[in-house]
């Protein structure tokens, strides 16, 4: 396979999974082989992509003129690389899980649940790999709305009203905020192709760059700066499956991504260091990492405070890309590849948690770590590797963020990664000491382990989070590589 | 040579078809006449937009007497873009409208229905082919009489009222449109609109031909609901049997932007216009039309009566595309005609399909309608993120030009209230969905089938095109691009 042909395929091969999911939905076991057999495909695809692009190839496809002068086009580049490979990867473990918690829990609507799962993921790769900006806003929309029906999955009152908040969120920042940055930057750059060190001329008034750039920041709902956080914690009301790979991967990714891929490609980080007021960004976003932090601490349902987590652990990637220097940039890239495997793995936890012993709340899981010992040696795992502790990934990236903070002499970024590391780990390790230590209470009802299926999946992400710690390989290389082209 | 009389056949057809129908009181047969006269008429509308894109603007001078003196018949790339809007819609609303019109028109009445669709038909052509200002308000009448009569058809007895205050309304327009003629005639002595183009200026100053520029803008407004002269429209698009709902949405309101493009480029002379500030009057009303229309459709609880107020809303996007007076604020007008016109009339075709099986398009009654009528509603989802404007949909291609003609002026404000608008739709429309989806469907509600395939094959190929058009925008704005130019160029 050429890799011109992959780079469509990664994102014709979901959509063409969601049809077959579709049309095989009347016999379960077939649908959710279809499932797997198109996760391990696009899987293939991605890992072929990563592998010719470290051999020096640089394939770029244009799929069809949309409007005059703006085309719908296809790029690979690092950043969009290591994205692809989190996303497409995760996805093979998280069909896994979902199998044993969809069955697990008898859902309603399987094989509606599969076919958006499926368009998720087709119009995830169409973010990673877009070689424009309008590919990407494209892609983007696409995602929102074909997570929509995965979040309002129950159909109940309750998840109608997160559904809303939701889409109402999403959608009127994208579109009140986002296209408008767009159509404005095509107005004063006539470009919006993706170019190593941006696209924006010297001559370009800087208040100017200045409105953009919060257009685009605030614009990105998903990255879920705050004050446009509160989608995440509403989306929570899904399947956690849902939860676990879009909420915590795709989705947010997908902001945090496009964040970066805004600053470095349609900015360019030696510009906007030139731009005097850009300080607000790393404001907001250590605001977002510090009160994010501080109102999950008092959530007591454990998916609401790891959906809190979540929104500061975005914002740690916002901030790394506003420090505006090479080492940050490669830190940013590997912090969404971290928090990936690690966050899925809590998520992963809870969700198996919910299955086994139907527990939602964190004041119930005293003394579980007996009856669920994989599980929750994988929540603890996953939990250092958030707090950023070796031997975990997360460690890794946090390491590159703090050096190039060092570096820039980034006060500020220093001092709100070392307060929220504390409280991540004041948020975290409690729940694994109850877990472990604490007696179970007297009228508990006994239970054993969740579904193999899902057992296996979660202490496979956990495993990576280990692993990664020590053999980093492609996914610190193609961080590296972004840092360079933010030279 | 019959290539040559292309322009008069265009409205000739329907208009020879439409006595035939009302003297056939057979309903299958008139309704292949009507069919076939539509067809045929496409089919003439797309030979001269090649033409007009190859060989330049047709001018065809009726009985050839030579203008200005004669009537002149002028198809430039404008036109012919409205003329295939025009008939293609009209095409595909008559594939649709069979089984629709059984259900809601009495059966000793349908020829009738077809007749008048017929003389609609040919008065939208016409005022679309016509050079001239008087003749055009001649199949402005023609139109306006035959869309009561359509209107009138309705089931509900308030369908009478509504038809009877459009009447009111509609003659109210008319004749200002024909006071403002006459005003320019006088100091003129020209009806035809290149050559008033060119001796307005010289009298451009004097109180009458403002006076006159007054009383066709307002008249033409009426005709278009242009906030605040939208009175008539919603109660008669929500009363009107579907399909004139649709066919009405579709294309009477796009030939009367058509009408006023004309006016404000080709006679007033667009940029160079002076007397009367048209632009910035337009501005203002466009912007309270996209924002007030917008916030009446969200309050609506019946799901024709809110179509028709985001039509008025829409509009108010025509219009302000107008006021820009820029070739991209053009492309964006004229962009939104064809667009609107497939985003509503899929949407109306879907209210055409909910009527036939639930009886009533109260937004109520379609609780859990997105299972009972999987193919309709997804036609419906597709049509709403449309209007919306959500990528890879037509709406986007029409936001896109609009706000880039907002900011190529440097107004930044107009763009952001664009964007907030669309955010409105987006409530009204998800509104609609939610029902569908989300709520529990009733008892009566369990018994019903999906809608007949013949008439969503109709619907499917306006959804379709919706979602086309979107992907591949490049045809149509090239169309629209040049026909931009065209006013531009006449106009100074």
């Amino acid at each position: 396979m050429t890799p011109e042909t992959a780079l469509v395929a990664a994102i014709a091969v979901p959509a063409a999974g969601a049809l077959l999911i579709g049309l095989a939905g009347k016999a379960p076991n077939l649908r959710e082989t279809i499932t797997l057999a198109t996760a391990v495909t696009l899987f293939a695809i991605v890992v072929s992509l990563v592998l010719s692009w470290l051999d020096g190839a640089r394939p770029d496809v244009t799929l069809l003129t949309m409007l005059p002068g703006l085309s719908l086009r296809l790029t690979a580049e690092p950043l969009g690389l290591l994205f692809a490979l989190v996303a497409s990867s995760l996805w093979i473990v998280n069909s896994i899980y979902s199998i044993g918690y969809m069955r697990g829990n008898a859902e309603r609507n399987q094989t509606r649940y599969y076919i958006f799962f499926a368009l998720a993921l087709a119009s995830t790769m169409g973010i990673a790999l877009g070689g424009n900006l309008l590919t990407l806003f494209v892609c983007y929309e696409l995602l929102t709305l074909s997570t929509y029906p995965l979040v309002t999955h129950h159909g109940t009152p309750e998840a109608l009203r997160a559904g809303r908040t939701y889409m109402g969120v999403l959608l009127a920042t994208s579109i009140g905020l986002l296209l408008l940055g767009m159509i404005w930057t095509w107005q004063v750059a006539g470009t919006l192709t993706f170019t190593p060190g941006g696209i924006f001329k010297d001559s370009v008034y800087q208040p100017l760059i200045g409105i953009l750039l919060a257009l685009y920041m605030f614009g990105i709902g998903k990255a879920a700066l705050m004050p446009l956080h509160r989608w995440l914690p509403a989306a929570m009301v899904a399947p956690t499956p849902v939860s676990a790979l879009l909420h915590a991967v795709a989705v947010v990714k997908a902001g945090v991504f496009t964040v970066v891929k805004v600053i470095v490609y349609i900015f360019g980080v030696e510009h906007l260091s030139t731009v005097i007021s850009f300080d607000w960004l790393s404001i907001v976003a250590g605001f977002t990492i510090v009160a994010a932090s501080v109102v999950a601490l008092r959530q007591d349902n454990l998916k609401r405070r790891l959906a809190y987590s979540t929104v500061s652990q975005l914002s740690y990637v916002v901030l790394a890309a506003a420090i505006l220097v090479p080492l940050s940039v490669a830190g940013a890239a590997l912090h969404i590849a971290a928090h990936a495997v690690g966050k899925i793995t809590l998520f992963f936890a809870a969700g198996s948690i919910y299955t086994a012993a139907h527990k939602t709340e964190i004041s119930q899981l005293d003394g579980i770590g007996k009856r669920m010992p994989w599980t929750m040696a994988a929540f603890g795992i996953g939990a250092l590797s958030i707090i950023g502790l070796p031997p975990t990934i997360g460690f890794a990236s946090k390491w590159l963020i703090l050096q190039g903070a060092f570096e820039a002499r980034h006060m500020l970024a220093i001092g709100v990664i070392i307060v929220s590391t504390l409280l991540n780990a004041a948020y975290f390790l409690p729940i694994v000491h109850a877990a472990f230590f604490r007696p179970e209470a007297a009228d508990a009802t006994p239970h054993g382990e969740a579904p193999w299926p899902m057992v296996l999946a979660l202490t496979a992400t956990a495993t990576a989070t280990v692993v990664l710690f020590f053999l980093p390989g492609v996914p610190l290389e193609l961080a590296q590589q972004l840092g360079d082209i933010a030279r | 040579m019959i290539v040559g009389q292309l322009p008069i056949l265009q409205v000739i057809v329907p208009l020879l078809a439409a006595p035939i129908c009302a003297i056939l009181p057979f309903r299958r047969l008139t309704w292949l006449i009507a069919l076939a006269a539509s067809l045929l008429a496409l089919a003439i509308a797309l030979t001269l937009l090649d033409q007009v894109l190859s060989d330049g603007p047709i001018s065809y001078l009726l009985g050839d007497w030579a203008a200005p003196w004669g009537i002149e018949y002028r198809v430039d790339p404008l036109a012919a873009f409205l003329l295939v809007i025009v008939s293609a819609l009209g095409s595909v609303i008559m594939l649709f409208a069979p089984t629709s019109v059984a259900r809601e028109i009495a059966d000793d009445r349908i020829f009738l229905f077809h007749a008048m669709y017929l003389l609609n038909l040919a008065g939208l052509l016409g005022m679309v082919v016509t050079g001239d200002v008087f003749n055009l308000f001649v199949f402005l009448e023609i139109s306006s009489l035959s869309s009561y009569v359509m209107i009138s058809l309705g089931q509900s007895r308030r369908a009478l009222t509504a038809a009877f205050q459009y009447l009111i309304m509609g003659t109210v327009g008319a004749t200002f449109y024909v006071i403002g003629v006459g005003m320019m005639y006088m100091m003129t002595g020209t009806l035809n609109m290149a050559d008033l183009g060119t001796r307005l200026p010289a009298v451009a100053e004097t109180r009458t031909i403002i006076a006159a520029m007054a009383f066709v803008v307002v008249g033409i407004g009426l005709k278009l609901a242009m906030v605040p002269l939208h009175f008539w429209l919603p109660n008669a698009y929500a009363y009107a049997p579907t399909v004139v709902s649709a066919f009405l949405a579709a294309t009477a309101t796009k030939v009367a932007v058509y009408v006023l493009l004309r006016l404000v480029f080709t006679v007033f002379g667009g940029p160079a216009m002076v007397g009367l500030p048209v632009d910035q009057v337009l501005l203002v009303l466009g912007i309270v039309a996209m924002f007030g229309a917008s916030a009446v459709a969200i309050f609506q609880t019946d799901a024709k009566r809110l179509l028709a107020y985001s039509s008025l809303a829409q509009i108010g996007y025509m219009v302000l595309g107008i006021s820009f007076l820029t070739a991209t604020g053009l492309t964006a007008t004229i962009i939104h005609l064809f667009n609107h016109a497939l985003m509503k009339g899929a949407l109306f075709l879907v209210l055409g399909c909910v009527f036939l099986r639930v009886g009533s398009v109260q937004i109520s009654q379609m609780a859990g309608l997105g299972r009972r009528m999987p193919w309709t509603m997804a036609a419906f989802v597709v049509g709403g993120l449309s209007l919306i404007g959500v990528p890879l949909t037509v709406g986007f291609v029409s936001k896109w030009y609009l706000i880039q003609a907002a900011l190529e002026k440097g107004w930044w404000l107009v763009a952001v209230l664009i964007l907030l608008s669309s955010l409105l739709a987006m409530i009204y429309v998800w509104r609609i969905i939610e029902v569908a989806y989300f709520r529990a469907p009733g008892d009566d509600v369990l018994q019903i089938r999906e809608a007949p395939v013949m008439m969503l094959i109709p619907v499917w190929i306006l959804a379709a095109g919706n979602v086309y058009f979107g992907i591949n925008a490049q045809q149509t704005i090239g169309a629209a691009q040049s026909a931009a130019a065209v006013l531009l160029g006449s106009g100074g």
